[in-house]
């Protein structure tokens, strides 16, 4: 008679203990494999949609404002990703510039640049370079890029007063009029 | 008295030409490339994915680099100048994540697998080199054509018979 058939107890207790080896073996499996699909389902997300809220953050501007949802409220936000090593954010930065100063009067549209992965003193040579005067600020973090899942520069985005996401453009302007054409719905007579 | 003050004139010339150069490169130290690179190849800019700094030929990348020798030459540590691009760009500019969060499946996931697979491979080799019951044993043939059925042996035989016949 073999070992296995004498101890009938324990044989019985060291299969036990591998069934439950076996369970906790497929639940670690099964949790990592929902762990990878929300990490890759999260990534295969194209940028936020039109028509969705779209995500609030808190700018620290180059030189050391701070614009939060609270300043954003009840304004028609624009909100512009761009890098200083971006040949065709160069493309747009004069005509965004340009429609800034003619919104600017009104108050109730605002205009922000956020640079993406870019030195600070390359970002300050590209605002002079362009003389924009609203307001800009680094990506610290890539924390804003990221909640808009931005795709690379230039991207923008056109929000409503609301709070609701009415525009997005993944390439350069190419008019002041189509910037303005995006701005202009959105407010008020 | 005069050969004096040549000899102190030419000591302190000759104190001058060997310590001033020394003072101005510790103020302004500019370090080598291969002092960059070593910081650069730890990190990954956002732009480019997947392709270390050091050797990333893109512009981002190469302001990256001017702006780690700027760090090293103000006289920042290696660390100080990862806990900044950190602030700046994120968790993903480090080549190896911080154990924090997520991350820990990173280091947690590969060893675990690696013990469960030692397992696997024990329990396995264990049951191939432990003996088989001569209950479960197979039979061998001779024992099978014993065994098996008296007709089917008649039968085999008239086979046989009739083989030889011909």
């Amino acid at each position: 008679m073999n070992e296995i058939t004498s101890h009938p107890n324990e044989a019985q207790a060291t299969k036990g203990s591998f069934r439950w080896g076996r369970i906790l073996a497929w639940i670690a499996l099964f949790a990592l494999l929902v762990v990878v699909a929300l990490v890759l389902l999260q990534k295969q997300q194209g940028p936020v949609a039109v028509g969705q809220k779209a995500p609030t953050f808190t700018l620290t501007t180059f030189d050391g404002q701070q614009i939060g949802p609270e300043q954003m409220a009840g304004k028609v936000l624009l909100v512009n990703f761009w890098a200083s090593w971006c040949k065709p954010c160069e493309q747009e930065a004069a005509d965004l510039e340009a429609v800034w100063r003619y919104y600017q009067p009104r108050g109730d549209v605002l205009f922000l640049g956020i640079a993406w992965t870019d030195t600070e003193s390359a970002s300050l040579k590209y605002i002079d370079k362009f003389d924009i005067t609203y307001p800009n600020g680094p990506d610290l973090g890539t924390s804003i890029s990221q909640a808009y899942r931005t795709t690379g520069v230039p991207e923008t985005y056109v929000i409503d007063k609301n709070g609701i996401l009415t525009f997005v453009k993944l390439s350069p302007f190419t008019s002041q009029a189509e910037i303005k054409a995006a701005v202009d719905p959105l407010l008020g007579p | 008295m005069r050969n004096t003050k040549i000899l102190l004139a030419f000591i302190l010339i000759l104190i001058f030409t060997v310590i001033a150069p020394r003072a101005v490169s510790a103020q302004q130290p500019t370090p080598s490339d291969d002092q960059v690179n070593e910081i650069a190849k730890q990190l990954y800019c956002p732009v480019c994915e997947n392709i270390p700094l050091d050797v990333c030929p893109t512009t981002a990348c190469a302001q990256w680099r001017e702006l780690i020798r700027q760090k090293l030459a103000d006289g920042w540590t290696e660390q100080q100048i990862k806990d900044y691009f950190v602030l700046q760009y994120g968790d993903r500019v480090l080549g190896t994540p911080p154990a924090q969060g997520i991350n820990w499946l990173v280091y947690l996931v590969p060893p675990v697998a690696i013990l469960v697979g030692i397992y696997i491979l024990f329990r396995a080799f264990r049951s191939w080199k432990r003996p088989i019951p001569s209950d479960n044993l197979q039979p061998d043939n001779a024992e099978i054509l014993k065994s098996s059925d008296p007709n089917q042996d008649e039968y085999i035989s008239r086979l046989e018979e009739e083989v030889r016949k011909r």
